[in-house]
């Protein structure tokens, strides 16, 4: 048993991160560290309008005197905020109509990537907008959105093409005061998408977003604004890889999402940071805050995320149900292995009657990782006759991984029901053998249970990202064939 | 088609088979038969290759390639099936997806071009009649749920989609209702050729009714004590072990 064990966690430690490459563009940066000049700086450069700047240096002021959280379950060497550069951008930064205008240098990329532009314009009904170090190079599909009134573009275009839209939405749901990382994000955000869906309008494509970090000793700060209005219906993707690193890089993102009255928004992940070496140096600290509001009557919105990546994972996608009727969904599955921590879960905060959420949270571990899950469902007193269902399962490879479950339950009413179920198994030596007895490899027969292990989540996927989800958790845990 | 020679194997110390012998030709059955704890599935995963088993000494070829040195699921790859008297359950991995997933890493192995969906469901079609295996049953996950004679069946339905060159069924008759037996049984005697061999680890005669076999052996206290025709299956039933014990 021992033995076996020890060969299989050999064997994913071996794993390295197959996308460990970085492209070579010419970027333009802003000088290290971080001063209100760095914020004039960013606001400068990007155009911004007047109210941006006032926003920025708010949250920066607040951020200041705002401590790093410590409850997490993670433990990372400190950050050195006066030690990465805040803004970077290509260098050539033109909106391109075909593929021969982009820098071969970035369709390269893609295509180690594997997801060439060219296939990703053919595959049907997906728009994607590829946002490369902080600027968005590449936007297709725009104009059919555009007849239909959905806005879909970076989050500079919407501050420079919809000022208005942008002002009176953005930090509604997440306010720069909310936490240390949000208002980091806040004073320095760099870029991002913005997606705006009209009264009504069900949007006919997935819009779907690759992010990379990509110049050395970057933080990336992105931030996402999705507006749904009344009637209207929205999936968004947001898929991430990024270059191997020598130096561990900070991603602290934020992303709202409004679903006004009847609107139902779908926002999907799959994340893949650089995860760092065997010894856990080198990767990405991904400190994100993701929150949505169902504002109004019969409002629903699902977060669905396979997280395999980063470091150091801080991530607590999270729903408001203020309307009365709403509906909320997480759907997650967060592998780790090798040296990473991810601390990660749910909010569903009740505030509308009958409201419902459901939360399936599928945690992976092998070598030394360790996974903790942590969820908070509050039932208020005017949230009457509302529904929760947890589901949180732990599947543990070897025996020097961990998984920890924390779940917070706070209901302030009579007529509520908040049901938690939660399970810890294991993947055992006599599956493993049983599977190779008929002629599947470990790396198959790993793959086949923690991806039947995972099916839940995975098929709230939407089809063509729960096949890149599925090998990418196969990549994350096999190891590259020995 | 397999020659186990002198093999010694322990475990945590403690050695568990002493010096056994074992020929098995093209086209024959052999049942093994003896007591509790004498070794019959350590036998039966040192030819499948668990790791957790020392091989202490002896030799064992398997198509005149030094067996002990192929990985496990090569070993499965060159037609070596094991029917496990103890079937895991996998949760959450489908039937379907499992034998699939097997079947074209063994075409891999061959050479040959993998099934496509259609094609294997048609075979599944096809086996699933065969061993009378119920539809639902397959389309479940692995063994998932599955009663214990289930279990059993549910190996012999591997053993026909995956037809090996030499099947060790350990204890596949155990647990099983006289239709069930029959179907075991059935499946082994149609899947029976001139090039392929088959071991029955048992303790009942009675799956010797439907399956005769070549050799009957007699395995006590890690070796084969006593060899012999279908009688020696009677014998034992008859008088129990003591009088071989006894005799040795
Ligand atoms: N993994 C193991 N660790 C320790 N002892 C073991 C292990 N596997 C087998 N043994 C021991 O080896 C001996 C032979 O076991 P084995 O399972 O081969 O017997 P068997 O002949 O198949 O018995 P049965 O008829 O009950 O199935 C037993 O004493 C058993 O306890
Ligand atoms: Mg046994």
């Amino acid at each position: 048993m021992q033995k076996d064990n020890n060969k299989i966690i050999n064997k994913l430690a071996k794993s390295d991160y197959k996308y460990g490459f970085y492209t070579d563009i010419e970027t333009d940066r802003a000088p290290k560290g971080l001063t209100e000049d760095t914020i004039r700086f960013i606001w400068e450069k990007k155009k911004e309008p007047d109210f941006m700047l006032d926003f920025r240096l708010k949250a920066f002021r607040h951020w200041q005197k705002m401590a790093e959280p410590t409850w997490a379950h993670v433990k990372y060497k400190p950050i050195d905020y006066q030690d990465i550069t805040y803004y970077a951008a290509p260098h050539k930064k033109p909106q391109y109509e075909n593929l021969d205008q982009v820098d071969p240098d970035l369709l390269e990329t893609f295509n180690k990537l594997g997801i060439p532009l060219e296939e990703q314009k053919q595959l049907a009904g997906v728009a994607v907008d590829a946002v490369m170090d902080s600027v968005s190079v590449a936007t297709t599909y725009k104009k059919s959105l555009a007849e239909k009134g959905i806005i879909f573009s970076s989050f500079s275009e919407a501050l420079q093409d919809h000022p208005d839209l942008v002002e009176k939405y953005m930090a509604t749901v997440v306010p720069y005061t909310d936490n240390f990382f949000a208002a980091l994000n806040s004073a320095v955000f760099s870029d991002g998408s913005f997606v705006y869906i009209p009264k009504g309008v069900h949007c006919p494509m997935e819009l779907s977003t690759y992010f990379r970090i990509n110049a050395a000793n970057t933080g990336q700060f992105e931030r996402t604004l999705i507006v749904a209005e009344e009637g209207s219906y929205v999936s968004y993707l947001e898929g991430c890889t990024a270059p191997m690193r020598s130096e561990n890089q900070l991603h602290a993102a934020i992303v709202e999402i409004i679903a006004h009255k009847n609107a139902e928004v779908k926002y999907s992940t799959v994340q893949n940071w650089y995860p760092g070496d065997k010894q856990g140096s080198g990767g990405v600290y991904n400190f994100v805050t993701k929150r949505g509001i169902c504002k109004e009557k019969n409002a629903k919105i699902s977060w669905t995320q396979v997280e395999t990546g980063s470091a150091v994972t801080w991530k607590y996608p999270s729903l408001i149900l203020k309307g009365d009727n709403t509906t909320g969904e997480f759907f997650s599955v967060a592998v780790t292995n090798n040296m990473q921590q991810a601390d990660t879960g749910t909010k569903m905060i009740h505030l509308g009657k009958n409201s419902r959420s459901t939360i399936i949270s599928k945690g992976i571990s092998a070598g030394n990782s360790n996974n903790s899950y942590r969820g908070l469902v509050k039932m208020s007193g005017q949230a009457t006759n509302s529904r929760n269902f947890s589901q949180c399962d732990s599947l543990l490879l070897g025996d020097k991984s961990g998984a920890h479950t924390f779940p917070y339950i706070d209901v302030a009413n009579k007529s509520s029901i908040v049901e938690h179920e939660a399970t810890t198994s294991k993947i055992s030596e006599d599956q493993l053998f049983y599977s190779l007895q008929r002629g599947i490899d470990m790396e198959n027969a790993i793959g086949l249970i923690v991806n039947g292990y995972a099916k839940d989540v995975l098929k709230k996927l939407p089809m063509e990202f729960a096949v890149e989800a599925q090998k990418l958790l196969s990549i994350s845990l096999e190891g590259s064939v020995g | 088609m397999l020659s186990i020679k002198n093999l010694n194997v322990s475990v945590e110390g403690k050695p568990i088979l002493n010096g056994l012998n074992l020929e098995v030709k093209d086209g024959e059955v052999h049942a093994i038969m003896g007591p509790n704890g004498s070794g019959k599935s350590t036998l039966a995963s040192v030819i499948a290759g668990r790791d957790y088993f020392t091989i202490e000494q002896g030799e064992v070829t398997y198509m005149g390639k030094n067996l002990l040195e192929i990985p496990p699921e090569v070993r499965a790859k060159e037609g070596i099936f094991l029917g496990f008297q103890y079937p895991v359950e996998i949760p959450g991995v489908s039937m379907t997806n499992f034998m699939r997933t097997a079947i074209n890493e063994k075409r891999k192995h061959q050479g040959l071009k993998p099934l496509s969906g259609a094609e294997f469901l048609k075979l599944m079609e096809e086996k699933k009649k065969l061993v009378k295996i119920e539809s639902k049953l397959a389309n479940r996950s692995v063994n998932e749920g599955f009663s214990g004679g289930e279990k059993k069946k549910n190996e012999i339905f591997q053993l026909a989609l995956l037809e090996p060159k030499l099947a060790v069924l350990d204890e596949t008759d155990s647990g099983l209702d006289i239709d069930a037996l029959k179907v075991v049984a059935n499946g082994v005697n149609m899947l029976k050729r001139k090039d392929n061999a088959t071991i029955l680890i048992t303790h009942y005669q009675r799956l010797l009714d439907y399956v005769i076999p070549d050799v009957v052996h007699v395995l006590f206290d890690g070796k084969i004590v006593k060899s012999g025709g279908k009688e020696l299956a009677l014998e034992l039933e008859e008088k129990g072990y003591n009088w071989i014990t006894k005799e040795t």
